[in-house]
């Protein structure tokens, strides 16, 4: 791991002074799980981290006539243990469970679970996050792509978006307030993650000056159901291979709107529209649950050795619209 | 880059160490204090065998700044106790063949103290939940549930014991 400056501001503007114009100038450093590795390995090289973790507000779970508000400095396992959004967001919930690592948990903090890098093994082994040759062909095409995406990818870019968190929040309608030298802007999380197109663009519509302070959900998606599926690996600490995030808003047994949130098949999180217009008018059961896993699948573009993420893909949103309308103890 | 004098308290002490900001709590806790109970396994926070407990809770300190857990309390597996006086986890974990190699044995340590401080009388799911982010790679993970239990047994022994009966 290459030398760093290690500052730890007490205020925003203090911290935001800290940051520079380009990202080898500084990174944003909370938990720490994901950017130390990143150092570690040289796919990353910073000059100085910023420890948001001393800044005041940050913190805080909160209520408001708006909705809830999530400071980006809270962990995982705050999040994890807070009997509101258990009541209120059991897809956050199933989210979390995913990281199966308490210590993790512990460690982590909401804003690096929406801006965590790939993990993309070109990526992570230092050929950059487009993953190109030296003649500016895809290493991803032409390698073991069994863990890249089967949307999203007629582009350069190839790997697949990492958090379970981000298709959540966008089914939720949520959206980010971001801070940098010019003040805040709120940006809707449908909108946060975007798929870069050339080289040294980056996979969330942040600036290297700018920080990820609070994510909200909005008041309106309260009482909407909602649930995460994952298929991973194993049991064990590990990335899914797919992930479907769903909320539904019921009249009675019919679903009166309905947002999908495939995960880790883009590189950002994939809205499957077509599939949530569909249920609209529609009662939950096994039956439509599985069309609209069709539905949301319809289009993949799998490359060489991933075809069997749409299957996954597919039974992921079977099983989250499933999980959304069941019974749960919180 | 510069060297900085950076305060931890390990273990009930306070230690004073000359590191430079890209110092890991690992390194810090290994090389400069001496305490290599802790261990460097993945190097990327996948296998717990570097876990130590920071209040209370457990986190690895292999994707941990040294400098940010300054003020905190750090206590490694040679904080739970030592020879003579062992923690009834580390007690367990002897007395139930709960370590083979030995090399992830602390971190699970650290996770089961954690566990048992909390939560004294854990679910076999809340057991396998808490050790979710350790790995073994000898045992098969049973002996290392028994030593937990073991564990509980002591603990609940020593409680009752100590404990007057209250009404």
């Amino acid at each position: 791991m290459d030398a760093f400056e290690y500052a730890k501001p007490s205020s925003l503007k203090e911290a935001l002074g800290l940051l520079g114009s380009d990202w080898d100038d500084a990174s944003v450093f909370a938990g720490g799980t994901d950017l130390i590795s990143l150092l570690k390995d040289d796919v990353v090289d910073t000059k100085r981290l910023v420890n948001i973790k001393g800044i005041a507000g940050l913190n805080r779970v909160h209520e408001s006539a708006e909705g809830v508000h999530i400071g980006a400095a809270v962990t995982v396992e705050e999040l994890f243990s807070n009997r509101m959004i258990r009541e209120q967001f059991p897809a956050i919930i199933d989210a979390a469970e995913g990281i199966r690592s308490p210590q993790l948990h512990n460690m982590s903090t909401v804003g690096g679970w929406l801006c965590q890098r790939p993990r993309c093994w070109y990526y992570r082994n230092g050929f950059g996050l487009l993953a190109l040759d030296k003649d500016g062909q895809s290493l991803v095409t032409q390698g073991d792509n069994r863990y890249h995406a089967i949307f999203g990818n007629s582009g350069p870019a190839k790997f697949i978006s990492p958090s379970s968190f981000g298709p959540v929040l966008i089914a939720l309608g949520g959206e980010m307030r971001i801070e940098g030298p010019k003040g805040a802007r709120d940006v809707a999380a449908a909108d946060f993650f975007v798929i870069p197109q050339k080289q040294g663009e980056r996979e969330h519509a942040l600036a290297p000056n700018e920080i990820v302070t609070e994510i909200t959900i909005p008041a309106a998606s309260r009482g909407m159901r909602n649930a995460l599926y994952e298929v991973r690996p194993k049991e064990g600490l590990d990335w899914p291979l797919t992930t479907a995030a769903v909320a539904l808003r019921m009249r009675g047994d019919t679903v009166e709107r309905a947002r999908i949130v495939l995960g880790h098949v883009a590189p950002k999180p994939w809205p499957a529209e077509d599939a949530a217009k569909w249920l609209v008018g529609k009662t939950i059961n096994e039956e439509n649950a599985a069309k609209a896993g069709d539905a949301a699948v319809q289009g993949a573009t799998p490359l060489s050795r991933n075809g069997y993420k749409v299957q996954l893909a597919r039974v992921s949103v079977k099983r989250a619209l499933l999980a959304a309308v069941g019974e749960r103890r919180v | 880059m510069n060297k900085e004098l950076t305060h931890l308290r390990v273990n009930g002490e306070e230690r004073e160490i000359a590191i430079t900001p890209n110092r890991l709590l690992l390194d810090a806790l290994r090389e400069d204090l001496g305490l290599t109970g802790s261990k460097r396994g993945c190097d990327d926070s996948s296998c717990g065998c570097c876990a130590v407990l920071i209040d209370g809770t457990p986190m690895l300190s292999c994707v941990a700044l040294a400098a940010s857990y300054e003020g905190r309390e750090i206590t490694t597996v040679e904080g739970l106790g030592g020879p003579g006086e062992l923690d009834p986890v580390q007690e367990g974990y002897a007395e139930m063949g709960g370590a083979q190699c030995g090399y992830c044995t602390p971190g699970f340590m650290i996770a089961t103290k954690a566990l048992l401080d909390r939560n004294p009388d854990p679910t076999m799911d809340e057991i396998r939940e808490a050790l979710s982010g350790n790995l073994c790679r000898c045992t098969g993970y049973m002996q290392i549930y028994e030593s937990v239990k073991y564990a509980i047994e002591k603990l609940r022994a020593k409680s009752a014991t100590q404990a007057p009966a209250t009404r």
